[in-house]
């Protein structure tokens, strides 16, 4: 136990926590980003909003998204106490600094890409993940025929006091399945008619991009994987996948949703 | 002569390591693109002591870039604008006439400044004293060739070891992390079969010597290799990692 | 005074083996009871305070750099020699023995250069133990290269920093010992004086460079290991740092000084650009296996090389002189460091020296590029061409590269007995700062053999002997000879500090470099070495008169650390003259004019100077005294050198 608790007080120790935390937070990105992929289905927003709660009430799923939280928790956490340590580290700074030649803007500036990152999630959860859960959520009726899934009646149930719960049933009479669902969709929809919020998207997720252009190939250095192989196939990965491509789809969805609607 | 230079040098001057610092302009005139940096800095002290002026402290000793004593943090690189070399081996054809040059010494908690341009580094030593070493008595060992090394471990572990402890690493570093210095250390004993009977002691007791100093975190940066006048890789740094994880997270034996 | 060299008797072979079981010991428990000290960390310093220190003594180890590392060892290049014969061309110990002996020119002590043989294979074991990462073949197996001065490939390498390795090496025992509590390091602390109680040697009075505290230390014995005093030249291949106040002020405390003339300059060094210049950088003499050296073959043709109007690649064949090729036919340009040092010098004398200074000559690749390809070229020296074409922003590959001879190593230094004891009981010398090891020159590769065999295999051994016959009472510093010592010490530092002359430290130091390079340098005569006699008693009271040192004490003063330096380096330039005068044969490093053969080499005298000279000091401004060891060869033939 003394070994253990020294290894994750040592410098190294908490950097290894940033990196796990971190490349976990990389991988529920790209969970994140198949789910959010439904947003650009053009059903009204049933299969996001069939998702939206498969998400919220999968036993195995809800575990994972409290190590999520957990996760974002620590990550900010040790982030700080690293940078604490880091300014103590050197009280005086340097009058003239060629930092351009020897590493990345990014991994120069991950304290403050991260909290733009920081404060972003907390407006995004507020907005969304807040409101699903504890805000007065209109319900929504989705009426699929079963001969032609394709033709979709949406029914919007306003929130009228009386408390919904979310039900999904066949109409054998009417040939239809009902989905009635929390309509997280339209909250979405609402939140990126405002200019404003579609630009704070699009921008956080360059910030993002960033910062996962240093994040994911530093966390797999920080859990002291290195191969002169391999190394070359994570940098790539970090850089398309994880920096470009996949905060690129996020920033398509605001501008999507505003254009869509 | 023609083709020398006149340059503006912004120097760090500080009284000893108590009292404040303050950079302090001088010109340095007629310089010969010739000189190393540190004969340029030769030239200025010899005229501040004709005027019966403190010369400008620094720290050098043998002038060929392995002693690793020089330092220096030119403008806002250590050893100065060019990839592996040290300050000793910059030469003054790597500015143009009339350039200011800021010249400032290695900040951080564990290099704490002496005088001018001078910090101490013992902080270096500590770390190697507190498990940087093979433990065999001198005599009793066995034939140097006894023990086969594949060349390309060999080679690896050389790589390593022509680190020169001067500091440039934790000079570049933002975080004025040590990692480069003492994974290397940590490394070239690592890839050797000599090493191997005090590997994981030796990576704890460095690494836990390494943060009582004071120096920071490594954030991967890459500044450190870039920087370092033997180009010593940050491969070292994750082989350090992963053999500081395995002695205190998977070895069974409690080593430290 | 009578040297006595404790040279046992008996077969050469068995000396050492039968001086060892000779020697007194010191019971395991007693150890612990005697403090050593050790001045200097490189590879004679660190690996005799490790050494000892893992025996159980108590060691105080001091070094002026701010750590041991950084001991001008760390600079060598080429590699350390040892008699493995790992490749079966017929090595031995032997060889390695007549091959120094024959290389110092014979006037190395027969027994001291067979133990050093002897030793050299426990070196090489030792320090792969340590993890020293020497070169290794494909099989895994040691590689080992050849090097000037042998027919046997002998010689073990880590790429070109062999020094640094090895001193990593040493400096790792240390930091072990240090780690134990054996070993008490104190860093940046210049040993100013040494302290003799009843004759014998029981301390040192240091200076704390940081802070400036004068600090007294005992011990029941002092180990000196702080290197050789090339810097006297002021410009050398020595670190800026390297200096000879220790072992200057231990012969003013009645150490002999040994052969001080004997100076080794190394003929591939990159010449000199300009006033400015505060250090010479060496190259591998390897370069000699394919560069061809030359100057043109008229004074015009080199004026108008010098003036920039003519380019070294546009002269002719014909025009060129490849002076060590038609003098030297049969060794052409890989005759000895001192041969090829002296040729070039006469060349650049004669008005045929190339750069803008005149002061070099072209070592050519261009016939191995053609003959070999660039490729090769560069596979084979390809780190060398890149440090120079960084300092000389000349490169070497399109352009004849310009080397000219620079001062690289002392054979002289403090006379010292079989055991490494001088003439002070208790007080020993090892590695470049005593005498004892290469004659008159030494071999490429052999200063880091005998540093480590000084430190790790001699001096455990023959220390304990003297130990032993002291005991093991307790020694302090309250002995009035300190505190006599230290005020000495102090009244030096106060007149220093009292000095607000007009004229710079390192213009006396550069003045006294250009007379002793003029005069004591790679070719020296009587009348000469008169004139710079009178020369440097002319600077030496100048000095005291004129000189400016800045600062105050309590602080780091790199002014008054000069001072010291610079004022024992006058007084040693002057000794070292008086050597040269006196030994009227040319030998090893040593060529005096008036003693040549008459194709112009350097001719020995057996008959009359087949001895050490060492010096006594008889006090400030006296004439030193000579006093001859004379050296006796039982099992080498003297010949003269030929390489024609």
């Amino acid at each position: 136990m003394g070994s253990l608790s020294k290894g994750f007080s040592s410098t190294l120790g908490k950097k290894l926590i940033m990196g796990l935390t971190g490349l976990f937070l990389s991988l529920f990105l790209v969970i994140h980003l198949i789910g959010n992929l439904q947003l650009f289905n053009d059903d009204g927003g049933k299969a996001f909003n069939e998702y939206s709660y498969f998400m919220t009430h999968f036993l195995p799923i809800k575990i994972v998204s409290y190590a999520l939280y957990l996760s974002i928790i620590l990550h900010a956490v040790y982030a700080v106490i690293i940078t604490m340590r880091n300014n103590k580290a050197r009280p005086v700074g340097y009058a003239q600094v060629n930092g351009a030649a020897n590493s990345t803007w990014s991994s120069r500036n991950m304290g403050i890409l991260g909290t733009v990152i920081l404060v972003f999630i907390v407006i995004h959860m507020k907005t969304f993940w807040a409101e699903y859960h504890w805000g007065g959520l209109p319900y929504v009726q989705y009426e699929m025929s079963l001969q032609n899934p394709e033709v979709v009646r949406v029914t919007q149930l306003p929130f009228d006091g009386n408390p919904l719960v979310h039900t999904k049933f066949v109409d054998v009479q009417n040939q239809t399945e009902v989905v009635v669902a929390k309509d997280l969709y339209f909250v979405v929809q609402q939140a990126f008619q405002q200019e404003w919020y579609v630009i704070l998207y699009v921008i956080s997720m360059i910030v993002l991009g960033f910062h996962l252009y240093h994040g994911f190939q530093s966390g797999f250095q920080t859990l002291g994987f290195d191969h002169v192989k391999y190394k070359p196939i994570i940098d790539f990965v970090g850089l398309w996948v994880f920096s470009i491509i996949i905060p690129a789809v996020f920033a398509l969805m605001p501008i999507y949703m505003y254009f869509a609607h | 002569m023609s083709g020398n230079m006149n340059l503006t040098l912004k120097v760090w001057r500080q009284k000893n390591a108590t009292e404040k610092g303050k950079f302090v302009t001088y010109k340095a005139d007629d310089i010969s693109p010739d000189m190393s940096f540190l004969e340029m800095l030769d030239v200025v002290n010899e005229r501040l002591v004709k005027k019966k002026e403190d010369p400008i402290h620094f720290d050098h000793d043998c002038r060929e870039g392995i002693c690793g004593m020089c330092s220096l943090y030119i403008n806002g690189r250590p050893h100065g604008p060019k990839r592996a070399i040290t300050t000793c081996q910059l030469h003054m054809r790597s500015f143009h006439d009339g350039e200011t040059i800021t010249i400032e010494p290695w900040r951080a908690t564990a290099f704490p400044v002496i005088k001018d341009l001078a910090v101490d580094r013992s902080a270096f030593d500590r770390i190697q004293q507190a498990g940087g070493y093979v433990s065999v008595n001198t005599g009793g060992v066995p034939d140097a060739n006894e023990i086969a090394i594949p060349k390309v471990i060999a080679d690896e572990a050389f790589n390593s070891a022509t680190c020169i402890q001067c500091g440039a690493c934790v000079a570049a570093c933002k975080n004025a992390s040590a990692s480069l210095f003492v994974s290397a250390k940590i490394s070239q004993l690592a890839l050797l079969p000599q090493g191997q009977p005090e590997r994981y002691r030796r990576v704890q007791a460095m690494v836990a010597q390494m943060d009582e100093e004071g120096f920071g975190n490594c954030t991967n940066t890459g500044a450190c290799e870039i920087e370092c006048p033997k180009e010593i890789s940050l491969t070292n740094i994750n082989r350090m990692r992963r053999d500081f994880y395995n002695a205190k997270f998977f070895k069974e034996e409690e080593i430290n | 005074m009578v040297l006595d060299s404790k040279i046992p008797q008996g077969p050469l072979a068995e000396k050492w083996t039968k001086h060892k079981f000779n020697l007194k010991l010191v019971n395991p428990a007693n150890k612990r009871k005697y403090t050593v000290i050790v001045v200097g960390s490189g590879l004679a310093g660190a690996s005799a305070a490790a050494t000892l220190a893992e025996l159980g003594y108590n060691v105080k180890a001091f070094c002026f750099q701010d750590s041991p590392r950084r001991a001008h060892s760390i600079a060598a290049q080429g590699g350390i020699n040892a008699a493995k014969n790992y490749q079966n061309d017929g090595d031995s110990v032997y060889r390695l023995f007549y091959d120094t002996i024959k290389g110092g020119d014979y006037r190395a002590r027969e027994a001291n250069v067979h133990r050093l043989a002897e030793e050299s294979v426990n070196i090489i074991d030792q320090c792969v133990a340590q993890g020293v990462p020497f070169a290794r073949e494909y099989g895994g197996l040691l590689d080992n290269r050849s090097f000037g001065g042998a027919q046997v490939s002998r010689t073990f390498y880590a790429r070109g920093q062999t020094g640094q390795q090895l001193l990593l090496g040493a400096f790792s025992a240390l930091n072990r010992q240090i780690n134990a509590g054996k070993v008490e390091m104190y860093n940046r602390h210049e040993m100013l004086d040494l302290v003799t109680v009843d004759g014998k040697a029981k301390g040192i009075i240091t200076r704390d460079l940081l802070t400036g505290k004068i600090e007294s230390f005992a011990g029941h014995a002092v180990l000196l290991c702080t290197g050789g005093y090339g810097n006297v030249f002021y410009l050398s291949t020595n670190a800026m740092g390297s200096n000879t106040t220790a072992i200057w002020r231990a012969y003013k405390k009645g150490a002999l000084f040994a052969n001080p003339c004997y100076t080794q300059i190394h003929p591939t060094c990159i010449p000199v650009t300009g006033d400015h210049q505060s250090k010479l950088t060496l190259m591998s003499e390897s370069l000699r296996n394919d560069g061809r050296v030359w100057v043109p073959k008229t004074q015009e043709m080199a004026e108008r090389v010098r003036k920039g109007q003519l380019k070294p690649q546009d002269i002719k064949e014909d025009d060129r002189d490849y002076f060590l090729e038609r003098k030297y036919p049969s060794f052409g340009n890989l005759v000895p460091r001192d041969v090829a040092s002296r040729n070039a010098k006469e060349a650049c004398d004669d008005g045929r020296g190339v750069g803008t200074t005149g002061k070099s000559v072209y070592l050519d690749f261009g016939d191995a590029i053609n003959r070999l390809g660039k490729s090769a070229v560069e596979a084979k020296y390809g780190n060398l061409f890149d440090m120079y074409y960084q300092i000389t922003n000349e490169n070497p590959y399109e352009m004849p590269m310009r080397i000219y001879p620079a001062v690289h190593y002392t054979m002289g230094g403090l006379w010292v007995d079989y055991n490494l004891m001088t003439t002070i009981p208790g007080l020993y010398a090892l590695g470049e700062c005593n005498f004892s090891d290469h004659g008159a020159n030494r071999l490429g590769a052999s200063a880091l053999m005998q540093g480590l065999a000084d430190g790790y295999f001699v001096i455990p051994y023959t220390l304990g002997d003297y130990l032993a016959s002291t005991g093991p009472a307790p020694v302090d510093t309250s002995h009035p000879a300190f505190a006599e010592a230290k005020k000495n010490v102090e009244d030096q530092i106060n007149t220093f500090l009292s000095m607000k002359g007009t004229k710079t430290l390192d213009e006396y130091h550069r003045d006294l470099g250009l007379i002793m390079w003029e005069y004591c340098g790679m070719a020296r005569n009587e009348e000469g070495l008169k004139k710079a006699k009178a020369l440097i008693q002319e600077l030496k009271a100048d000095f005291w008169k004129n000189a400016i040192v800045l600062g105050e004490n309590e602080e780091m003063n790199m002014s008054l650390e000069k001072a010291g330096r610079v004022a024992d380096f006058i007084e040693l330039g002057e000794l070292m003259v008086d050597d040269a005068l006196n030994r009227k044969e040319s030998c090893g490093g040593h060529f005096r004019e008036e003693s040549q053969t008459e194709e112009g080499e350097a001719k020995r005298d057996d008959e009359n100077f087949a001895y050490v000279a060492a010096w006594e000091f008889k006090g400030d401004n006296v004439a030193s005294e000579l006093h001859k060891e004379e050296l006796v060869f039982e099992n080498v033939k003297l010949t003269q050198r030929s390489y024609k």
